[in-house]
């Protein structure tokens, strides 16, 4: 289908990238933007969308979420405003074989939603043991290489497989956790899963793994993203590190930003992750650090079914969606804590799409359209049938949550709208 | 946060766990208990209360102990009590947890007594009962992983009163594997709830929960240390699996560190009394001397638990 | 309605154990429903002679409305201290109404072995009966409205005394 011609007209354009916060419309043209603040010569639209009252800004660029089924999740990432995922090797069987791969590009392509970053597999199987294929799996489209949560046992196999991947420049993605010092835990180490019984989960595992990641990359020079920063010391260790001139960049999944242990309450499921919720120390650090630009923020969105969540808490599978409440929850933190909107956004925009190595996240003249309509203000409530994605398991149920998604373009298309 | 264990009324409709359940809730079960303790000594150990009622003991971690005095306390009031042996049962054929609960409730059980080795799991039970308008259906926590035992922890309150009255004056040390332990959680949860002078967790830095103190415990690494001027003495037991996990070296070296001796009771106040939930590691975490000898109310704390579990019982089944 | 007049309750108790003096069989022993039977069982023995201690009942656990008023919140402890197989007893009680009270203690009378006969004594009749149950000696019979309750209790001296209470 021919791309249309459309106008964005009256909307409020946040574009951090290019630093730009005012009234502005946006032209797009053959699939990108041909133009931001006045229509260029000539330019007629086929359509326009009204988008007074609201916020237009780069599509947002999710660093995790898991596309179990596929048809559904695309629908919810632009549901959501997200028009970029990345999503982790642990499929079933393991991203780590390139017409997985390739497979998910095509299918995802045809869907023609949000797009589809993937990430493949470090070792084969996950299994911590083998390299994969990168060079095979980077040709069919993989741009970067993680473990997922599984653990590499051995430090030589990490380390070798931080040379291999820098031997080509490709970025490397990793949890930090460490396997033996989480063994078993479900909860965070301290006061909630001391009284509640819970199977705990020091913070020493998380920032042990951190320093041996960063010690090795220093090393090796790979490109090193470490995701779902879940404690004070482990943001500690990184804010040092990149002011130490590493090239290091991180994230933080946004339950962490507003969630802590205490929200497990009675046991309950919905509030199981993994990393853990930690303690409100260690979310007011996070919140602090996502502010400061050392943390980028990603929903870790992975629908989990009834079945896996009406279990008791040690048993249920972890997890929660949120492709669809990044936004909201995103400009909610940043309205609570006199976060300016524009930073707020650029952290799930234009600073995954750095630490991805795409080319998205922006609106300069020229990039694609992909491109997130906004309503700031209007309030809606979390319920299940509010929910485009297959799983409805979230903590938030029953949120009364401020920010609505108007209309999605991808690629210059509108691909949602309500 | 509403608490699972009040319904609309603000009555307890079942009991999960000593946590967040107010004083006098509590002193109402003892003072109901101290009632039910005349019943076992006459020709007919019953009364009708729960006649006509079906009481399911769900164990999914075995304790013969444990069900036994359940199985008593509910046939003590009349209860018709149906054993499911889960291990052997549709749960090792892959049915969940609420699904077996469903099933039994449509066999119109009226009370769940339900040990399982998650903690969490009876509120899982509980919020399920809400959420299907199961209001009428109760669920006595007879153990749930390292969470609570709420009836353990009703029947040593229990114990201690009748020893010594009152708690206000008194200190009370817990000694031995409390990381792992419902007792003990539910121990602490009770005497703050009715006004002990002093907790103590004793153990090693191994077997201590972390902010342990925030539970109103606090922290002895030495036993002779925890253990002096006591009112009360509570001993764990130990179980073998803590040899593995280099959680302690070996037994021999936990009775030489924590193992309650005549010598080390004799720190403790003259009139301490010496509990045990059972069953007792005799020359691990105590010596025969001190199990057998005149500070141990262990025997009480068995009759105690029955009657105190008649009185969970029927308050429950009346709410 | 109006209200008759209050009696003596202590009076009240002196007149009973007139009553049942000349028909005490041997070896009867009396047992109390607390509260105010308990109070009314105290006196009557002292009254009467009779040696060893009262029988003292709480039917907290044989109430019949246990379904509906759940677990009544003060039990007291029960306790019959003799041998109830082959004995004549009297149950006393302070006001007898519906019956479901005396129904109730005599089932947990059974419980403690099979008396010679049970035989009931109570100071104040008030009819509204709903099970066949009559008392054999009665000091007073008066009428009330469903909506009065009649209570006895001790005064500050430890007199027993009457009160209306109204709960219309």
């Amino acid at each position: 289908m021919q791309e249309q011609s459309i106008h964005i007209k009256g909307g409020r354009l946040i574009d951090p990238r290019n630093s730009i916060d005012a009234q502005a419309d946006v032209f797009v043209a053959n699939g990108v933007v041909c133009a931001v603040g006045d229509a260029p010569l000539g330019f007629a639209a086929d359509s326009t969308i009204d988008a007074a009252g609201c916020i237009v800004c780069p599509g947002l660029v999710d660093l995790s979420a898991r596309l179990t089924n596929l048809d559904a999740e695309l629908l919810a990432a632009v549901a959501g405003g997200v028009t970029s995922v990345a999503c982790p090797p642990d499929t079933k069987p393991p991203l780590d074989e390139h017409s997985l791969v390739e497979r998910l590009v095509q299918r995802s392509e045809s869907i023609g939603l949000a797009r589809v970053f993937p990430v493949g597999a470090l070792t084969q199987q996950l299994a911590g043991e083998k390299l994969a294929e990168m060079a095979g799996l980077s040709r069919a489209g993989c741009i970067a290489f993680s473990q997922a949560t599984r653990p590499i046992f051995d430090t030589q196999i990490l380390f070798r497989a931080m040379q291999y991947a820098a031997t080509f420049g490709f970025a490397i993605r990793l949890q930090p956790q460490d396997h033996y010092l989480a063994l078993n835990g479900v909860a965070h180490d301290g006061e909630v899963a001391s009284r509640l019984g819970l199977a705990a989960i020091p913070v020493c595992a998380e920032t042990l793994a951190i320093s041996t990641a960063l010690h090795l990359a220093r090393e090796t020079g790979v490109r090193l993203h470490l995701s779902k920063i879940s404690s004070a010391a482990g943001i500690a260790l990184i804010r040092e590190a990149r002011e130490g001139g590493v090239k290091v960049t991180c994230d933080v999944a946004i339950h962490h930003l507003h969630l802590s242990e205490t929200d497990v309450g009675y046991f309950d499921s919905h509030a199981r992750f993994d990393p853990p919720l930690r303690a409100s120390s260690d979310r007011a650090a996070l919140r602090a650090a996502v502010a400061e630009g050392v943390a980028a923020v990603c929903s870790d969105h992975t629908p989990v079914d009834e079945d896996g969540k009406q279990l008791p808490f040690a048993e249920a599978t972890p997890g929660a969606v949120g492709l669809e409440l990044l936004l909201p929850l995103v400009c909610k933190w940043a309205a609570e804590d006199g976060v300016p909107l524009a930073a707020a956004i650029a952290r799930v925009t234009s600073d995954p799409a750095v630490a991805l190595g795409v080319d998205a996240g922006s609106l300069g003249v020229g990039q694609r359209a992909d491109i997130c309509v906004f309503d700031p203000e209007e309030p809606w409530c979390v319920r299940p049938e509010a929910l485009h994605s297959q799983g409805k398991n979230t903590p938030f149920l029953g949120w009364e949550l401020s920010g609505r998604v108007r209309t999605t373009l991808v690629g210059g298309r509108v691909v949602f709208s309500i | 946060m509403h608490n699972p264990q009040l319904n609309a009324h603000g009555e307890l409709t079942h009991l999960l766990s000593i946590d967040g359940l107010p004083r006098d809730v509590l002193v109402h079960i003892l003072d109901t208990a101290s009632s039910f303790l005349e019943v076992s000594d006459r020709d007919v150990k019953k009364v009708p209360l729960l006649r006509g009622k079906s009481v399911f003991n769900l164990f999914f971690e075995n304790s013969t102990r444990t069900r036994t005095t359940f199985e008593i306390a509910a046939k003590r009031l009349s209860a018709d009590v149906i054993n499911l042996d889960v291990a052997r049962s549709s749960t090792a054929k892959g049915e969940t947890l609420l699904d077996t609960v469903d099933n039994l409730v449509s066999m119109h059980a009226d009370m769940f007594v339900v040990r399982h080795a998650s903690s969490g799991a009876p509120y899982l039970i509980a919020d399920h009962l809400r959420r299907t308008g199961r209001d009428d259906v109760h669920v006595v926590n007879a153990g749930d992983g390292r969470h609570a035992h709420p009836t353990q922890g009703l029947l040593d309150m229990y114990t201690i009163r009748h020893f010594k009255k009152d708690f206000s004056g008194l200190k009370v040390a817990i000694v031995g594997d409390i990381l792992h332990s419902r007792v003990a959680r539910s121990d602490i949860q009770a005497l703050g709830a009715l006004g002990a002078a002093e907790v103590r967790a004793v153990g090693p830095r191994t077997l201590l929960p972390t902010d342990i103190e925030q539970m109103g415990a606090r922290v002895f690494y030495d036993l002779r240390e925890g253990v002096r001027d006591c009112d009360v003495v509570i001993m764990l037991r130990l179980q073998n699996e803590r040899m593995n996990g280099a959680l302690l070296p070996s037994a021999k070296e936990y009775f030489r560190s924590y193992g309650l001796t005549p010598e080390v009771l004799a720190l403790a106040r003259p009139d301490a009394i010496v509990m045990h939930p059972g069953p007792m590691n005799r020359g691990v975490e105590i010596d025969s001397e001190v199990a057998d000898g005149p500070q141990a109310v262990i025997l009480s704390q068995v009759t105690f638990g029955i009657a105190v579990r008649m009185a969970v019982m029927s308050i429950l089944a009346g709410n | 309605m109006s209200l008759p007049t209050l009696p003596d309750a202590e009076a009240q108790c002196v007149a009973l154990a007139e009553m049942i003096r000349p028909n005490l069989q041997p070896g009867t022993m009396l047992v109390g429903i607390h509260s105010g039977g308990a109070w009314i069982a105290r006196r009557l023995s002292e009254l009467l002679g009779l040696p060893g201690e009262i029988g003292l009942i709480d039917v907290s656990f044989y109430r019949d409305d246990f379904g509906e008023k759940g677990l009544h919140p003060q039990v007291k402890p029960t306790s019959i201290p003799f041998e109830v197989e082959g004995r004549p007893l009297i149950l006393v009680d302070d006001v007898l109404y519906t019956g479901r009270t005396t129904r109730a203690a005599i089932n947990e009378l059974f419980d403690y072995g099979r008396p010679a006969s049970v035989r009931l004594a109570v100071l104040a009749d008030r009819g509204g009966r709903e099970l066949p149950i009559y008392a054999e000696f009665c000091a007073w019979q008066v009428e009330l409205a469903d909506s009065q309750e009649l209570v006895l209790e001790p005064d500050a001296s430890g007199r027993l005394q009457w009160r209306y209470v109204d709960h219309a």
